[in-house]
């Protein structure tokens, strides 16, 4: 740990609904002790890394881009943070598939590279949908997120890339998410009759369908 | 069609709708392999997680690790040192190569041509021959380490290669004249499984079978990493985007990986291999998504941390399970006995597909 390059910061929850004001959130923590720099300050002595202020990684983002993106979609631009210099924009799941058009065709990102979810159970919308676009004229890429909490719906963007077909799928399999207007979703990688959704951070790693297994396999336990 | 059969290069299941002997559609069942690999990620230390990725594509294990270490490193905000990014390239080109060789020879081997597969593995034995002195393994190398790599290139390492190179150049010719210009072989392949530039796009075709329709883009090029930015290069594109087009994007890429090891073993610059990281490696919180150029296209790594030494998430965006969804569009309209010829074109392999 000594040599390490960076000062880790306290583990931040990322920041899930917060409304588009005129301050994008940015998730730094709040004013860190301003008596950073005394060493005979022996107050806390709990703590034993001196506290160093915490290098900011995460920085609002307000480009170009995000200025057309926000006169034109407005408060549907719940966030544009960048992270280690690759832009993320947080937007309103409602509106996902007119923000994927509008990125597409006027924005130019014709490629939709990856489609996944990160599941963090103790939020109140727990998932992020999370695409990464890339454009081949702007040699640039994007990350859009779209926030679901558990029984909603994701609109599904397989009209707009085609590539989002399979890797619908794949979450719905992985997550249990469900996106409306996917043209024949349905399990991918495990089989049609499983239960249960094993990326989820509450399915453990040891966590089967027993039944399935016992069923199929003719077997107790595939561990 | 499969799961068992020979030409699927593994456990790949295809369903078609035929008429006659014409498809008029399919379906691809996959899955057989899945081992829950962004499961695991989440349930071990970054470095322990690194030797998982060479098990997707185990044909070209050297090319996940790069992509795992390069996103890693990019959490952390560290750099590999120059000597270390250098040793790096070299390595995967020569992956690349022989990926491309597997490729080749199994292909041809689908079509009816047996001959090439034996000349393509006298090539690829070579080249795990370097990776075996290099490291001791030949296909799950974990070659390299989060931060560098572990071990410095043996005293050979650069006579090895420059061997290699040199030898290789007349090689590639004979399997040119085996093929390139062989009645049989262009009968089977030109003009089958066409896939245009904006179907490509549309699908997220990326590597080989995207150049091969007419997209000049290469990752090594768009975002250089490792070492690329400082070699010479061309990138080869096809114009139709069938079959015979990318067998031939592939030949000549063999041809600039040859090129890239020649120049990189020129000049192996001194120095460190390996970064200062930490034995512990907690990355601050946060995310990256890297890409790297592998063999059969765009290997992207998604990693969401979480402050803690194991990662909070870990997506794998393989190219042989996007390039697939290519496939049913590929093959409309074909006869069956094309469908070897088509999956053997898109170069899958189940491992990765699968995870």
């Amino acid at each position: 740990m000594a040599d390490e390059p960076k000062e880790p910061k306290p583990p931040q929850v990322p920041t899930g609904e917060k409304p588009a004001s005129s301050t994008p959130a940015v998730s730094t923590p709040p004013a860190k002790p301003a008596d950073a720099g005394t060493p005979a300050a022996p107050p806390k002595a709990a703590a034993p890394p001196p506290p160093k202020p915490p290098v900011v990684l995460q920085t609002p983002l307000d480009n170009d881009l995000v200025k057309r993106f926000r006169a034109k979609f407005g408060t549907a631009l719940l966030e544009a943070i960048e992270d280690r210099k690759q832009a993320i924009l947080t937007v309103e799941r409602a509106k996902l598939v007119e923000i994927s058009l509008y990125l597409r065709d006027e924005e130019k990102f014709d490629m939709l590279s990856s489609l996944t979810a990160v599941d963090w159970p103790k939020r109140e919308k727990r998932f992020d949908v999370v695409l990464d676009l890339y454009s081949f004229p702007k040699n640039e890429r994007l990350r859009l997120k779209v926030h679901a909490a558990d029984a909603e719906e994701v609109p599904s963007v397989v009209s707009v890339w085609s590539a989002a077909n399979w890797q619908e799928r794949e979450v719905f399999d992985m997550f249990g998410i469900v996106f409306s207007g996917h043209p024949d979703l349905k399990r991918i990688l495990l089989p049609d009759e499983w239960q249960g959704y094993p990326l989820r951070k509450d399915y453990d790693i040891l966590q089967q369908d027993t039944a399935w297994v016992r069923e199929n396999l003719g077997i107790e336990s595939g561990q | 069609m499969g799961p068992q059969h020979p030409s699927t290069h593994g456990v790949l299941r295809v369903k078609l709708k035929l008429d006659g002997e014409r498809v008029i559609g399919s379906e691809c069942i996959i899955g057989y392999l899945h081992r829950g690999v962004e499961k695991i990620a989440e349930n071990r230390t970054y470095q322990q997680f690194a030797p998982y990725v060479d098990r997707m594509d185990y044909v070209a294990a050297v090319s996940s690790g790069l992509g795992y270490c390069e996103a890693i490193e990019k959490l952390l905000i560290v750099e590999a040192p120059p000597r270390a990014r250098v040793i790096r390239t070299i390595l995967t080109e020569l992956q690349r190569i022989a990926s491309h060789l597997l490729w080749l020879g199994t292909h041809a081997l689908d079509i009816g041509a047996l001959t090439p597969l034996f000349y393509c593995f006298r090539e690829r034995e070579e080249i795990l021959k370097i990776f075996e002195k290099y490291c001791g393994a030949r296909l799950t190398t974990h070659a390299f380490r989060i931060g560098g790599l572990q071990y410095e290139a043996y005293d050979t390492f650069e006579k090895d290669v420059e061997r290699f190179c040199k030898d290789f150049e007349s090689r590639i010719v004979e399997y040119e004249d085996l093929l390139t210009q062989n009645r049989i072989w262009i009968g089977r392949t030109k003009g089958v499984g066409i896939l245009t530039a904006a179907d490509a796009i549309a699908f997220g075709v990326t590597g080989p079978v995207l150049r091969a329709s007419g997209v000049k883009w290469d990752i090594r090029k768009a975002a250089p990493y490792a070492a690329y930015d400082q070699y010479k290069f061309e990138i080869p594109v096809g114009t139709t985007g069938d079959t015979y087009d990318r067998y031939l994007v592939r030949m000549e890429e063999m041809r600039q990986s040859r090129l890239i090891c020649l120049q990189a073993i020129e000049n192996i610059p001194t120095g460190p291999i390996m970064a200062k990281v930490g034995k512990v490696l907690k990355p601050p919180p946060g995310e990256v998504y890297h890409a790297i150029e592998a063999p059969k296209g765009e290997i992207g790594y998604y990693v969401v941390s979480d402050g803690t030494v194991m990662p909070y998430r870990v997506h794998i965006r393989p190219p042989s399970f996007i390039n697939l969804q290519a496939f049913d569009r590929m093959v409309r309209g074909h006869l069956v006995a094309d469908v070897v010829a088509i999956i053997g074109t898109i170069d899958i392999v189940l491992g990765e597909v699968d995870r």
